[in-house]
């Protein structure tokens, strides 16, 4: 073995004169970089605060009239009456319970039904051809149906928003059961698990996150459905309120039950990122804790 | 075997099999036997139906002809860790063993591949030497006749794998188990195994003893000699 000595020569800095001193930068850490004058939080708060300010000021000077739009102090203020003679609270409960009780029974058709069709060939064969066809009816066209069989009582608003959650969840939690990795179901079997072990400790808890994701958009179409089920024919309940407040151009009523959904769709996302921080925190991508 | 324990007479014995993929045979006619508490190493290029025998002997492919007989309680290492993500490192070592999950079981288990602080872990913050370390604790705590090895150390880094490789051999050494080690490693079958075996043409090619003493040195012209030998048989010169 022979080094030609021409080739691992290299040349030193003199021999290149169009070169000039190297200029140089002072690297700053992130923290050094960035003003932090105003705290983020504050500028988040800060925003939302603006833009209610400004609705209270074109309300005000007349811009913005009371039958297009109520003033922001209005609105608090008819929430505060709504609150104090007892509407307000039984319209929340009366929604509340719509949905709970719709989303138990969705929930559990779901589980059963993706569980059964996931596990098993013939539940899939039986299952999941109608399931997939069914899921192309919007579940909102129905109302005019459900009001035949079942009248305008509470039943038709129940099924309505159990039919709307039962179908997310459904195709989800199929979906995760059918996915789940082969080589851990090889690995369990290796390890002495018989069937039931392998549903148990393999093919459930890795079709969890997806289903905890199909649950996530199953509590956004039982709202959906809610609402159109409440708005359309109800005589008590948030849309029923609302629905009466339209009949006299009652907006400041209307905008305090948008609010009241949005804040009861918040609760439900709030319980579902709970349970996702309770029950996924093996994944790698989770961060939450 | 001081124990006292009957065992028996064989880890593996294997008559006639043949596993064909389609109209290819992988495994053709092949007899092979393992007797307890033997190291064997099975080399051979890839494709060549190793990991098929393999997956046999693990009753994960069952659809054979022949006659396969194994000890019953046997234990697999995979290539990956294949750790359950969702159970805590303890609780995936002691998964399928009878009862209730046996926590104290789990840690000395753990114990001996030196994963005591990493008991309490979900997999996820496991490195992959420490993932396949606890893999190789879910297998020793079933405390397994035959350890069927599937190239366990070719997804580690060079340093890891040495120390992953050194681990198994003083595991095999305590617990007398017989182990049956896929490699398409020369050196590593050599350092580890009593036997090494060759696969060609979907049957054992080549068998030979390993007769160096140990620990083993590389520099040995028997270890010498055994290499080239293994490579030549590998098509590699």
């Amino acid at each position: 073995m022979t080094t030609t000595p021409e080739r691992a020569r290299v040349q030193p800095p003199s021999e290149h004169p169009e070169r000039g001193p190297v200029e140089t930068v002072t690297l700053r850490a992130e923290a050094d970089a960035r003003p932090s004058r105003i705290p983020r939080w504050a500028l988040k708060t800060l925003s939302p605060i603006v833009l209610i300010a400004l609705w209270q000021v074109l309300s005000s000077v007349g811009i913005l009239e009371d039958d297009t739009l109520a003033s922001p102090l209005t609105i608090a203020q008819t929430a505060a009456g709504m609150w104090s003679d007892g509407t307000l609270q039984s319209a929340v409960l009366t929604s509340v319970f719509r949905v709970v009780v719709g989303l138990a029974i969705g929930l559990v058709a779901a589980l059963v039904l993706a569980t059964l069709a996931g596990l098993f060939r013939v539940g899939e064969d039986v299952i999941d051809a109608p399931m997939q066809m069914l899921r192309t009816v919007p579940v909102i066209g129905l109302i005019p149906l459900l009001i035949i069989w079942f009248g305008i009582d509470e039943q038709p608003k129940i099924i309505l928003v159990a039919l709307a959650a039962t179908f997310p969840l459904y195709m989800n939690l199929y979906g995760g059961i059918r996915n789940v990795d082969s080589s851990l179901i090889e690995a369990a079997r290796t390890l002495g698990l018989g069937w039931f072990g392998q549903v148990r400790h393999v093919i459930l808890p890795s079709a969890m996150p997806q289903a905890l994701i199909g649950l996530r958009y199953a509590l956004g179409t039982a709202w959906l459905a809610l609402v159109f089920g409440e708005t359309i024919n109800a005589t008590s309940g948030i849309g029923y309120e609302m629905n009466k407040a339209r009949e006299f151009f009652a907006t400041d009523i209307i905008v305090v039950c948008l609010a009241l959904y949005a804040i009861l769709g918040l609760v439900a996302d709030m319980i579902v990122r709970a349970l996702e921080r309770g029950l996924l925190s093996w994944r790698p991508a989770f961060s939450g804790r | 075997m001081a124990t006292g324990v009957q065992r028996e007479v064989k880890a593996v014995e294997v008559r006639g099999l043949t596993r064909r993929f389609g109209d290819r045979a992988v495994i053709q006619d092949l007899d092979l036997d393992i007797a307890p508490g033997q190291f064997v190493a099975l080399l051979g290029a890839s494709g060549c139906g190793k990991s098929t025998l393999l997956r046999i002997l693990a009753d994960l492919d069952k659809d054979v002809s022949g006659e396969v007989t194994v000890a019953r309680k046997r234990a697999v290492g995979f290539q990956a860790p294949r750790l359950m993500p969702w159970k805590r490192v303890w609780r995936n070592v002691v998964l399928g063993l009878p009862g209730r999950p046996d926590r104290e079981r789990a840690v000395a288990a753990l114990t001996e591949v030196g994963l005591a602080h990493r008991v309490d872990v979900w997999p996820k913050v496991l490195s992959g030497g420490e993932a396949q370390r606890a893999a190789l604790a879910r297998a020793l705590v079933r405390e397994p006749d035959l350890l069927l090895l599937d190239e366990p150390f070719s997804a580690l880094d060079a340093l890891t794998r040495i120390t992953a490789r050194g681990l198994v051999d003083e595991v095999w050494q305590r617990h007398g188990c017989a182990v049956l080690l896929v490699t398409h490693d020369v050196e590593e079958a050599l350092a580890l195994a009593d036997r090494v075996l060759v696969m060609q043409d979907g049957k054992i090619g080549y068998d030979s003893p390993v007769e160096i003493d140990r620990p083993r040195d590389v520099t040995d012209p028997e270890f010498q000699r055994l290499r080239a030998e293994l490579l030549a048989r590998l098509g590699v010169h």
